[in-house]
């Protein structure tokens, strides 16, 4: 038979994407929880006759259809035993045969051929576990291949034995399936009594109530000093000094050939402030559009990911959500939206789509628009760290606390007002492991460069637009006109006006607009927060109108920019 | 030996599931998980305040909310 199509099939979090990868050279997002893989991947092996499509399927435990959470893998399946010619490939993670063979007995069932791969089998030998591969094989009548997908271990073979794939032969009644698979496993698999390893005991802690929460308060400040260090070590010893000796005089000299002033000049390099280029305030093409994204976000976005990826492959952000569930179903969540959260602090737009995560669409709304409204993404934090920073926790915590306060208050008021009610968290809590090094930077790497691909374009768009708007006059425009809000009730001046335009293309650069103003301590932490709130930029709007449908978004931006204002009028208040 | 709900255990002790007080729907959602009738299950821990319950069973540690943690019948020796 020629292969067509491949799927692979499995339980959540046994290491599907680090297969889809290895087999396509197609990178994905993998991590060490369940549901990392929310949007199926495709990818394609060979070329021409031979071309093979390859399809990550979100992890499934079973395959009832009547299962919204295994509906998805179902009709995907379905859909490619109509196609002719597709192979499903059942990663099964060796550490829990019983568990991950339910949904092998139900996957042999469908008129589809099937090859096993018996996947962390490296694991599994370290933690007392041995699977008899051949009798297990002639049990199941598919072939089964023991695999260590994140070295590679095994793969090849896989490849080599995709032919093989057969169509389940082993008969059962559904009703008897646990039987089966306690029968199954205890004729293939021997368990060597084991020790309490020192991952385990160190679960245990993470997990308990009174070591687990000063715990987690302390990985967080570790996070953010890291992340801080890491930022500011990359701004200041690499990225300004390349800025300022490498770049500054290049631009002075063309500068000057552009004649120090024009309509070019200004585009390119912008105002000059006393006959010299400042890379904040400057704000031309080739000046402030550059050091924005390279010198001022990127290294804080780097540090971000570099912990995050971190925190997602060792293991420990589901008991970090076990941990926070009673918080979280304050706001009408559970503990797995630390996810979406999380994700939200590096960009929106993954944080949107990390919504999924929950189950059902009042979670998902009441998530989402939280994560719009007080999530402040890391290119918008490296910002207000850079503007406001140097006055210290006096300018920081109002910033940060007031959003807190707003995502809490907010998400009390819309889990009281939201119908329905929150459903409770039921997830599997994966073994701590030691991140892969190689895997790590890679996804780091990954990330980076989408940022790059995504930020500088919108940073140049946003950085014409501005000097567009200012030589015509409509940023002044709009001053007038929005003057009672901007300046009554919040007390900035009317040149703020522009930033919130900005806002929508890039929040970076809206902050960034904020420099030249020469706004009080006050105005800044004003202006920052309502940044924050008022409007999704126009990347993660265009996400969520897709994930929420577009009344559920009308809703969530009428919230939104109604308790900006209000935030922003109250803080002017208050401070 | 005493049937209790799993809320109702102590972090780190072992008992074997005897049955589930729900629906179909919920059974199924266990089972998927491995965690059905005569397994054996250990807590591992609970938060305060009816927070989540953390429970092992085979090689796998599962969280489950307090509210579908009281619908799990223990049978503790």
């Amino acid at each position: 038979m020629q292969v067509k199509k491949i799927l692979l099939v499995g339980n959540p979090n046994v290491g599907k994407s680090v297969i889809f990868s290895r087999l396509t050279g197609v990178s994905v997002i993998a991590s060490n929880y369940p549901g990392t893989t929310v949007e199926f991947c495709r990818g394609c092996v060979g070329s021409g006759e031979n071309k093979i499509d390859v399809v990550d399927v979100p992890g499934t435990y079973g395959l009832d259809p009547t299962s919204p959470a295994e509906k998805v893998a179902v009709e995907m399946l379905d859909k490619a035993i109509d196609e002719k010619n597709s192979i499903a490939i059942n990663v099964v993670d060796a550490t829990n045969l019983e568990r991950n063979l339910n949904l092998t007995l139900q996957l042999l069932k469908k008129n589809i051929p099937v090859i096993i791969v018996l996947n962390l089998w490296d694991e599994a030998k370290h933690i007392g576990i041995s699977i008899e591969v051949e009798k297990l094989q002639k049990i199941l009548g598919v072939p089964v291949i023991p695999t260590v997908a994140i070295t590679g271990e095994g793969v090849k073979t896989m490849v080599d034995r995709l032919q093989e794939a057969k169509k389940g032969k082993y008969l059962y009644e559904n009703a008897e399936r646990w039987h089966e698979i306690g029968n199954i496993v205890e004729r293939v698999q021997v368990i060597r009594h084991k020790h309490h390893t020192l991952t385990e005991r160190l679960s245990d802690l993470t997990v308990h109530p009174w070591t687990g929460i000063p715990i987690a308060i302390g990985v967080m400040y570790v996070v953010f000093t890291i992340i801080r260090f890491i930022g500011e070590g990359l701004i200041g010893y690499i990225f300004e000094p390349l800025f300022e000796k490498l770049w500054l005089p290049i631009m002075m000299a063309f500068s000057r050939v552009l004649g120090s002033q024009g309509i070019i000049h200004n585009i390119l390099i912008g105002q000059l402030i006393d006959g010299e280029i400042d890379f904040g305030q400057s704000f031309g093409l080739l000046t402030t559009g550059l050091f924005v994204p390279i010198a001022a976000v990127l290294p804080y976005i780097v540090a971000f990911y570099l912990v995050l990826s971190f925190l997602e492959d060792s293991g420990y952000l589901p008991r970090l959500a076990v941990l926070l569930d009673k918080l979280m179903h304050s706001v009408g969540l559970h503990g797995m939206a630390i996810v979406p959260m999380m994700l939200g602090l590096g960009c929106n737009v993954p944080g949107a789509l990390g919504t999924r995560v929950l189950e059902s669409k009042r979670e998902r709304f009441i998530a989402a628009t939280l994560m719009a409204i007080a999530i402040p993404c890391m290119a918008q934090i490296a910002m207000i760290f850079g503007l406001i920073g140097k006055y210290g926790a006096r300018g920081l915590f109002p910033v940060f606390g007031t959003l807190f306060v707003v995502w809490f208050v907010f998400g009390i008021l819309m889990n009281l007002v939201i119908k329905g009610e929150s459903p409770e968290i039921f997830t599997e809590i994966p073994p701590y492991r030691f991140p892969y090094f190689g895997a790590l930077l890679k996804k780091l790497w990954m990330r980076i460069k989408w940022f790059l691909k995504e930020a500088i374009p919108f940073v140049l768009l946003g950085v014409l637009v501005v000097n567009l708007l200012h030589s015509l006059g409509i940023i002044e425009f709009f001053g007038k006109i929005a003057a009672p809000i901007i300046t009554k009730l919040m007390g900035l001046p009317l040149e703020a006006v522009g930033a919130l335009i900005i806002g929508f293309l890039r929040k970076d650069l809206a902050v960034g607009m904020l420099a030249p103003l020469g706004l009080s301590l006050k105005q800044l932490i004003i202006a920052s927060v309502v940044l924050t709130m008022y409007f999704p930029c126009v990347a993660t709007f265009a996400i969520l109108l897709k994930e929420l449908g577009i009344i559920d978004m009308i809703k969530a931006a009428v919230i939104m920019i109604v308790s900006a204002f209000l935030v922003g009028s109250i803080l002017n208040l208050l401070l | 030996m005493t049937t209790i709900d799993l809320s109702q255990m102590k972090a780190g002790q072992t008992g074997k599931i005897m049955s589930f007080d729900g629906g179909r729907g919920l059974v199924k959602r266990l089972e998927s998980m491995g965690i059905r009738c005569g397994v054996q299950i250990t807590k591992v821990s609970g938060q305060i305040m009816r927070g989540p319950i953390i429970v092992r069973v085979g090689n796998t540690q599962v969280a489950i909310g307090f509210g579908m943690a009281r619908k799990i019948l223990v049978g503790i020796d």
